[in-house]
C-alpha cells in the first residue's frame, strides 16, 4: 500500500500571451518559489525535483531541463523531467507525487511551463511527416472531426461548445491569474467569433499562452506540520493507447475510461457526479466538455452535452458539478503547464483556497488532463480530508 | 549615435534565433514499401495477420494486437469520407484557398482512416460517408509523397451507411 501524500504548496505565474519580463528559467523559478513561499518552506526543504513540459519543439529549446536545473535548485539533488505531451502537467504531478507515495522522497518539488510566445506551437505539431500530405492542421484540425463524429452520434445541438467557451470564460473572469479576463463574454460573441475548424470557431479554442506552475508534495507527517491546509492525494492514475489503430475508439477513448476507472476506485468513488465537488478536466476546444462528460462516467454515452445544456457545470448557474471553476484550458493555456494547473487547482479547492472561483464546502475535487491524439490520460482526486 | 539616440532605443528584452530541422527519415521495411507504391501511382496498406484489419499508411505493425504486418494489400482509389473539418486557416506554402476541406478519409479494402483535402464540391454538400476518389498528379510530378494525389474528389454512389465505414467486410 502506497504512503499518503499531499499538496502543501501552490505556486502559479499569472498567465499571458508574453512574459518577455523574465527567461523560461525565470518563469518556472517564479512559479517554483511562489509554490515554495505558500508550503511556508525554502529550497533547502527539497529533496528532489520534477521537471515537465511539453515538446521541446514548442519553444525549439531542446532538453530544457539541463539549464533549469540551476534555477530550481536541484544542485546535489535528483531531478527528472517527464514528456507526455498535453498530459504532461498532470503526468509530471503523478511522477512527483509517487516519489513520496512509495517513500523515496520526503518532499518532492514538481514544477510544468510552456512560453508559447518563444515559438509556434501549431507549427510544432504540424511538422511534415513522408507518409502523410502535409496540412498543417495544429491540433484544432486533428480534434475538428471527431468533434463532429460526436456531434452526429448525439444530435447535440450546434450551440453545445458556444455554451461550453463562454460558460468557462465566465469562470476565467474570477480568476486574476486566468489569460483571458472576458466578463462581458456573450453567447453570440462566441457564436460570431471567426470560424477556424469547423465546427470549432476561434472563442471556442484555447489561447496561447506563457505561464508555469508548481507543487510541493510531502509525505504525511511533514504535511502534518504545513501551515496551510492540505490537499490529500486520494487517488492517481495514467493511462495510454496508440495514437491510430484499426478500430480505435477516438470520440470516446478507452484509456480514458480505464483511467477514470481506476483513479474512482482509489478514492472510493462510485458516482463521480454525486461524489466529486467540483473537477478541473481539460478542454482546450470548447465541445471536449461534453465527450469527456461521457468518457469520464459523468453522464451516461450521449448524453454529457445535455449536463453542459443545463447549466450543471457551471458556477454561475449554480450547477451541481462544476467544471474548471478556474477558466479552464479556454481560459489559460501555457501547454506543458496546463495539466498541472487543473490537478493544482483541484488542490486550491479542496484547501479552501480559490478565491472568487471557490466551490462552497468542497471536499473532493478532480483533476485530468489529456494529451497526443487524446491518447495520454493523467488524473488525479484530492480530497480536504486524508480518507 | 549620440547617447541621446541610445536611450531612446526600446531596451532588447528577446532576439531571433531560428531553428532549422533536416531529417533523414529511416522509413522502415512497411513505410518503404507504401512510399515506393506512391511513388509509382499505388496505395499499398499491410494487412494484420491477427485481427485481419488493414493499415494504410502500413507502419510495419498492428497496435491494437501488437503484431508484425506483412501481407500486402493494393487498395483502391476510392475512399469514404469518416470525418471532416473545413479549415479557414491558410495552408504556409499551398496553394489551396481556404475554407477547404480536410478529410479523414478511409479507402476502400482498409480498416483505418488517413487524412487528405478533399475538393471538387461545395464545403457544405461534404458529410459523413461520402464517396470520393483520389486524383492524382501528373505521372512526371510523382515523389515518395501522399502529395502525389492533389486531393479527392466526389463520385456518383450512394453514401456508405456510417456502421460500415472501415470495418471488415467478411469479419
Amino acid at each position: 500500500m502506497a504512503d499518503l501524500a499531499a499538496v502543501v504548496g501552490i505556486g502559479q505565474t499569472k498567465y499571458q500571451t508574453k512574459r518577455k519580463d523574465v527567461s523560461i528559467a525565470g518563469l518556472v523559478r517564479e512559479a517554483a518559489f511562489n509554490a515554495l513561499t505558500d508550503a511556508g518552506l525554502t529550497w533547502d526543504d527539497i529533496d528532489a525535483v520534477v521537471v515537465g513540459k511539453a515538446p521541446d519543439m514548442f519553444e525549439g529549446g531542446i532538453m530544457p531541463e539541463l539549464y533549469l536545473t540551476d534555477a530550481l535548485g536541484c544542485n546535489g539533488k535528483p531531478m527528472l523531467r517527464v514528456h507526455t505531451a498535453g498530459s504532461v502537467g498532470g503526468s509530471t504531478a503523478i511522477v512527483a507525487a509517487s516519489y513520496v507515495q512509495s517513500g523515496m522522497f520526503k518532499r518532492v518539488l514538481t514544477v510544468t511551463y510552456e512560453k508559447q510566445s518563444e515559438s509556434n506551437a501549431m507549427w510544432a505539431l504540424s511538422n511534415a511527416q513522408p507518409f502523410s500530405p502535409h496540412l498543417n492542421a495544429g491540433a484544432g484540425g486533428f480534434f475538428a472531426p471527431i468533434i463532429r463524429e460526436y456531434m452526429r452520434r448525439t444530435n447535440a445541438p450546434y450551440d453545445v461548445g458556444i455554451k461550453v467557451a463562454t460558460k468557462d470564460r465566465l469562470h476565467g473572469a474570477r480568476n486574476p491569474l486566468a489569460h483571458l479576463q472576458l466578463p462581458n463574454i456573450t453567447l453570440k460573441e462566441v457564436e460570431d467569433s471567426p470560424m477556424l475548424w469547423e465546427p470549432l470557431r476561434f472563442l471556442e479554442s484555447c489561447p496561447s499562452s506563457d505561464g508555469a506552475c508548481a507543487l510541493v508534495i510531502s509525505n504525511e507527517e511533514l504535511a502534518a506540520q504545513s501551515p496551510k491546509k492540505p490537499a490529500w492525494i486520494r487517488g492517481a492514475a495514467m493511462r495510454s493507447e496508440p495514437t491510430m489503430y484499426a478500430g480505435r475508439e477516438q470520440v470516446n477513448p478507452q484509456a480514458g475510461i480505464d483511467c477514470a476507472k481506476d483513479v474512482y476506485k482509489q478514492a472510493g468513488i462510485t458516482d463521480p457526479r454525486k461524489d466529486l465537488d467540483c473537477a478541473e478536466i481539460y478542454v482546450p476546444f470548447s465541445w471536449y466538455e461534453p465527450m469527456w462528460l461521457e468518457n469520464l462516467g459523468f453522464a451516461d454515452v450521449g448524453q454529457g452535452w445535455k449536463l453542459t445544456m443545463e447549466g450543471a457545470t457551471s458556477l454561475d448557474e449554480k450547477g451541481d458539478i462544476p467544471w474548471n471553476c478556474s477558466g479552464g484550458v479556454l481560459s489559460s493555456n501555457p501547454i506543458g503547464a496546463s495539466g498541472m494547473i487543473r490537478f493544482a487547482e483541484a488542490a486550491r479547492q479542496v484547501r479552501g483556497d480559490a478565491g472568487d472561483h471557490q466551490v462552497d464546502g468542497a471536499k473532493l475535487a478532480m483533476g485530468h488532463a489529456y494529451g497526443g491524439g487524446a491518447q495520454f490520460f493523467a488524473m488525479w482526486v484530492v480530497g480536504s480530508e486524508k480518507a | 549615435m549620440s547617447d541621446q539616440n541610445t536611450e531612446a532605443l526600446e531596451p532588447i528584452t528577446g532576439i531571433e534565433v531560428p531553428v532549422y530541422l533536416d531529417y533523414n527519415f529511416t522509413a522502415g521495411r512497411a513505410t518503404a514499401r507504401f512510399l515506393t507504391g506512391v511513388k509509382n501511382g499505388k496505395l499499398l496498406g499491410q494487412r494484420c495477420p491477427s485481427c485481419r484489419n488493414v493499415y494504410i499508411p502500413p507502419r510495419g505493425c498492428c497496435a491494437a494486437c501488437g503484431v508484425a504486418t506483412e501481407e500486402e494489400v493494393e487498395l483502391s482509389n476510392k475512399a469514404t469520407v469518416e470525418s471532416f473539418t473545413i479549415v479557414h486557416i491558410p495552408i504556409p506554402g499551398n496553394p489551396i484557398k481556404p475554407p477547404y476541406v480536410i478529410a479523414n478519409l478511409v479507402p476502400d479494402g482498409a480498416n483505418i482512416s488517413f487524412l487528405h483535402v478533399l475538393s471538387e464540391c461545395k464545403n457544405e454538400d461534404v458529410r459523413i460517408g461520402m464517396r470520393v476518389e483520389a486524383l492524382w498528379k501528373d505521372a512526371s510530378e510523382w515523389d515518395y509523397a501522399m502529395e502525389n494525389i492533389q486531393y479527392f474528389r466526389p463520385i456518383d454512389e450512394p453514401d456508405m451507411e456510417v456502421e460500415e465505414i472501415g470495418r471488415l467486410k467478411d469479419a
